[in-house]
């Protein structure tokens, strides 16, 4: 491990100067996975600024229905907040079936939108990657991917988005607020992952130095009855295969709303905006699912170890919409 | 068996005697001994498979802050002599493999240490590792099986020479001209990693020239006499300690260059030196289970006795040496089949040498014959349980001779009574739970019963206010021997249990062999029994001579000792207590060196434990997932010394199970030969979520053969046929036949 130098930092605007001021360094969360990436050689900044002690981490209430979680918010404390269990129970759940107990407590919301990706060629220093060293090539491309993405790849990137509640958000078209030294701003949670493309060491929109200070939720009620489905090889402790984040609105058997995200499959948290628009107006059955699954999947570009992820991805986007009729009584 | 004392403390389910020091986290482990002036040691590990380094330039490193060294092949001193691979229970120098880094400029396998940076702190010296740069000549390389089909051999022996390559029993063509039922099935087992919690590390510590290393190892013995001979220098000068060892399951029962390392630079440095591997380090750095074929065929009549088996391996080994784990073993001798086959086959490949995982050869080779019994049973319509029992071997097959103790078909009875076997639906895909097909499978375990090479010993002291020091050159690694061999001592010398304090992990103490092949508590037991009941008989003796002692004059065999007191079998008012025995000669303390002999290798028994192992799985075949829902083992292990760390080591070893049937892979990305998940993120092993309801049962069958205490042992058994329970329960629930291990989503799909 480099020697870094460390400050804590007391105020937003001053943990905002201090990171933008100086290029090298890095604001510290939880540290989940920073700290992970630092031992590894993986990140390395010559300073960390710690903003564990700034008012991020509330979590509020909107008087429109609606939730704004503080950036520090921590993962376990989020989850169990009864506004998002009442009202984005996808939410939650994606949030309990993210890492291990241990590492809920340490992770902050804002830290998990920015965490790394997976690839064990972006945490091997030494392995050619184009997100960590631009230019250099993807090892993962002929090399070990069972776990890589099969949506919004490129020939430079085919790293999984490994965030489950990222997923949640997307679905909920959550909003991002970010300060930095010009002020603050806010970015759609959709427009703040980007795709890999030729660029794949650009996974944000953020300038250094901009700090995220909350994620809006807007107020959604057919989300009171979403879920959030995650497919894994064991049980706890695995980021997913695949996995999908649901929310109904039923009339009559027809579908009057849908919100509909994937995970684990795609280069990003995937809004299925081709399945969505597949199922609106159509009846709640399990020929649209198949359909809506499957224009989904049908730009998927899969290699030898991923393959079954387009079929695994699209049951899951089957299993998870029948749940979700279910879970409205109406089946 | 024992005479003169009687069993109290053995058997009992004794909480562990090291439980508060560990969770309280003051239990002591190797990398957590830091003398004065401590150094660190991190390795650079090789970039290729197979190649030459043609340019190291360590500039870099020797400039980084607080280096004190950059050893690499140009400079380490060589090895005093080339290593020869030797299993640790031998009691031998034990390399685990015949070949010892940075000797040369050549490289074999990837992750092979290639430089060695020392520094003043941890971190100064990882970031220096980093800062090596080696330029590498590369050669093609082998480090799969597909990649080497077409060099495969058949060897001479495997096993460092122990085991021959081929082996025979009546006449396998007869055998299955005799057959009404044919199967023919083939198993693919992916390469599997230990992943003990505690990474190896061993801290050195020089004082002129004797050296003391601080190890995690399951053998300190065998660590002593391996760095020792690797040195140059007599064992007598290497004190080796390891009071806490955070697992092993075999990765620390050889010893792998790193403790050696170790120690070469602490006197390069002239300070101690400390040595961790990392995580990803444990990968490459202390062997691990071959990926490896394996092909059954079965010869059985329409009843399903079976009347041949051809066993068939192929695995991949190192340049070094001809090892393959012994999946051949108790697969040969389970059942009453009298024409047999088995053959290993090796491809030389580019890996370190495989070595001892967690039931090692055991588990495959069970795995691949008992899903095959389970096709049998199925195709002909016998239910698996009686398939078994009508198969099981009364005599070991291989010799005839009588088994020293058996126990299995009460295994396989009690185990079905408790899963509620005969409630199943022998059709498959016959039982539904919403999206889950419920499944339920069986299989036997076994393993057999290994004896070390030489004497084991052991030291008993008594003090005259009735307390007693027990002690054996042995390790605990959290098999729970730290707290069996205090039930044992206090019984053999008939002391109370809080009287007994068992010292270990030293070097100094008398010789125990290493903890390996289910073997330790056999042994180490026969060892502290033969001491203590030898203390004992001194004292007894001693009393016996005595005109003031109330047994003066009587039998000694007709005394008996509890609680301290000497008295008579049938008279318990006629006696004394050590202690008014040891004050009235004004003794402080007595003591005893206990040495057992182990059974010569040609003792006329079959050696083995055997048990049954029953699954129930849940499949979602939407998505693929298998979850285990509840697992029963039975086992006859001998003598259960404890009836807690037993059932932990059952446990343990069925969960293990788990990982082997539905998770564990390690994956190799053949262009450089670099393991694709060497961390705890990407190998996956069970964690709690995955582990269902076990329920462990134990068949106590005394057995005078092994040992004085009739202890078959348990490390292992646990393990076997586990995982070929739950693959049988996942055709029971789909229809689906494993061919290939883990059993991933993409499978079921």
């Amino acid at each position: 491990m480099r020697a870094i130098s460390y400050t804590r930092a007391t105020d937003v605007p001053g943990a905002v100067a201090a990171v933008t001021n100086d290029p090298g360094s890095s604001f510290l969360a939880g540290g989940t996975t920073e700290v992970d990436l630092l031992r590894l050689d993986v990140l390395r900044p010559n300073r960390l600024v710690d903003i564990n002690r700034l008012p991020l981490a509330d979590i509020e209430d909107r008087a429109d229905g609606g939730l704004v979680i503080g950036a520090l918010a921590r993962m376990s404390e989020v989850a169990q907040a009864p506004g998002v269990v009442e009202r984005y129970p996808m939410l939650s759940q994606s949030l309990l079936l993210g890492a291990s107990a241990q590492l809920r407590h340490m992770a902050s919301m804002g830290g998990n939108l920015m965490q790394r990706v997976r690839c064990s060629y972006y945490r091997d220093p030494e392995s050619a990657c184009n997100k960590r060293v631009p230019g250099s090539g993807c090892s993962a491309l002929e090399g070990v991917h069972r776990g890589h993405a099969i949506l919004g790849t490129s020939e430079h990137c085919i790293a999984t988005h490994p965030s489950d509640m990222a997923v949640a958000l997307v679905a909920l078209d959550a909003v991002v607020q970010v300060e930095g030294v010009k002020g603050t701003r806010t970015i759609p949670v959709d427009d703040f992952f980007l795709l890999p493309d030729d660029t794949p060491e650009r996974e944000h929109p953020l300038t250094p130095g901009e700090l995220i200070t909350a994620i809006e939720v807007p107020p959604l009620p057919m989300a009171r009855r979403s879920l959030y489905l995650k497919v894994r090889d064991r049980e706890s402790y695995e980021f997913a295969l695949a996995s999908a984040a649901v929310a109904l609105a039923l009339e009559d058997g027809v579908i009057r709303g849908v919100r509909l995200a994937l995970g684990g499959v795609a280069t990003k948290p995937w809004r299925a905006h081709r399945a969505e628009e597949t199922l609106l107006g159509q009846p709640a059955d399990e020929d649209m699912f198949a359909r809506a699954a499957a224009a989904e999947l049908a730009p998927a570009v899969t290699r030898p170890m991923n393959a079954f992820k387009a079929e695994l991805a699209r049951r899951t986007v089957v299993r998870a919409l029948r749940t979700a009729v279910a879970l409205r009584g109406e089946t | 068996m024992t005479t003169g004392s009687t069993l109290e403390a053995v058997g009992r389910p004794l909480d562990r005697v090291d439980g508060a020091a560990k969770v309280t986290g003051s239990g002591r482990y190797a990398a957590e001994f830091t003398p004065p002036g401590t150094a660190y040691a991190a390795l650079v590990g090789a970039r290729t498979a197979s190649g030459r380094i043609i340019g190291i330039n360590t500039g870099a490193a020797e400039d980084a802050d607080g280096v004190l060294a950059v050893l690499t092949h140009r400079n380490l001193p060589k090895v005093a002599a080339p290593p020869h691979l030797l299993p640790s229970l031998a009691g031998h120098a034990a390399p685990g493999e015949s070949f010892f880094p940075m000797q040369d400029e050549v490289v074999h396998y990837f992750g092979e240490p290639v430089a060695m940076v020392i520094a003043d702190s941890y971190e100064r010296a990882q970031f220096a590792a980093r800062q090596v740069h080696v330029d590498y000549a590369r050669d093609a390389s082998v480090t799969t099986l597909d990649e080497g089909r077409d060099q495969a051999y058949e060897p001479e022996a495997i096993f460092a020479g122990f085991l021959p390559a081929r082996s025979v029993r009546g006449d396998i063509k007869a055998g299955f001209a005799a057959a009404a039922q044919r199967l023919d099935a083939t198993y693919h087992f992916a390469a599997n990693h230990h992943h003990p919690i505690e990474p190896s590390a061993t801290t050195a510590v020089w004082d002129g020239d004797r050296l003391t290393l601080y190890d995690a190892t399951q053998g300190i013995v065998a660590s002593q006499r391996t760095v020792a001979a690797l040195l140059g220098i007599p064992p007598s000068k290497v004190r080796v300690r390891a009071s806490f060892v955070g697992g092993g399951f075999g990765c620390k029962a050889m010893i792998w260059p790193h403790v050696t390392l170790a120690a070469m630079a602490a006197r390069w440095v002239r300070r101690p030196v400390k040595l961790a591997l990392t995580r990803e380090q444990m990968a490459t750095s202390c062997g691990h289970r071959e990926e490896q074929e394996q092909r059954i065929e079965l010869g059985a009549t329409d009843d399903g006795r079976l009347t041949a088996l051809r066993h068939h391996k192929l695995s991949l080994t190192s340049p070094f040496d001809e090892w393959a784990e012994p999946s051949l073993s108790i697969a040969a001798q389970a059942y009453a089949c009298p024409h047999y086959e088995g053959v290993y086959r090796l491809i030389r490949g580019n890996t370190m040498t495989p070595t001892f995982t967690r039931g090692p050869g055991e588990t495959t080779g069970m795995f691949a014959l008992e899903c095959t019994m389970d096709e049998l049973a199925h195709r002909i319509g016998v239910d698996p349980v009686q398939l078994r029992l009508r198969n099981h071997a009364h005599a070991d097959p291989n010799t005839g001779h009588p088994w020293s103790s058996d126990g299995a078909q009460e295994c396989y009875q009690r185990g079905a009574a408790r899963f509620d076997w005969q409630s199943r639906n022998p059709e498959p895909r016959s039982e539904r739970d919403g999206n889950w097909l419920i499944g339920k499978g069986m299989a036997t375990a076994g393993y057999p019963v290994f004896f070390p090479m030489q004497p084991q010993r052991a030291r008993a002291r008594l003090y005259a206010d009735g307390s007693a020091v027990v002690q054996a050159g042995t390790q605990e690694f959290g098999t729970g021997a730290a707290t069996a061999m205090t039930q044992v001592a206090a019984d053999g010398l008939g002391v109370p249990l809080h009287q007994v304090r068992f010292e270990y992990g030293d070097t100094d103490l008398p010789n125990v062999a290493a903890t390996v092949g289910s073997a330790g508590a056999g042994m180490i037991s026969a060892a502290v029994h033969t001491a203590v009941t030898a203390l004992r008989d001194q004292l007894i003796a001693q009393a016996v001579l005595d005109p003031a002692s109330p047994l003066h004059g009587v039998d000694p065999a007709a005394v008996v000792v509890s609680q301290g007191r000497m008295e008579l079998r049938d008279d318990s008012g006629t006696g004394e207590t050590y202690r008014q025995l040891m004050e009235r000669h004004f003794m402080t303390d007595m003591d005893a060196l206990g040495s057992w002999s182990p059974p010569a290798p040609d003792v006329p028994y079959g050696l083995a434990t055997f048990g049954a192992q029953f699954a129930e799985v849940a499949v979602d075949q939407d998505l693929g997932l298998v979850r285990v829902r509840r697992m029963v083992g039975v086992f006859a292990p001998g003598r259960v010394l404890n009836a807690k760390t037993a059932r932990s080591q059952a446990m343990g070893g069925m969960l293990w199970g788990i990982g082997q049937a539905l998770l564990e892979g390690a994956v190799t990305d053949t262009r450089d030969g670099r393991w694709a998940n060497a961390g705890l993120g990407e190998y996956l092993l069970p964690v709690n979520a995955d582990a269902p309801d076990v329920a462990i049962e134990f068949v106590e069958v005394p057995d005078p053969v092994v040992n004085p205490l009739g202890v078959k042992g348990l490390g292992e058994v646990g393990m076997v046929g586990a995982a070929a329970a739950i693959a049988n329960a996942v055709f029971h629930a789909t229809g689906y036949r494993a061919r290939e291990l883990p059993i991933r989503i993409e499978h079921l799909l």
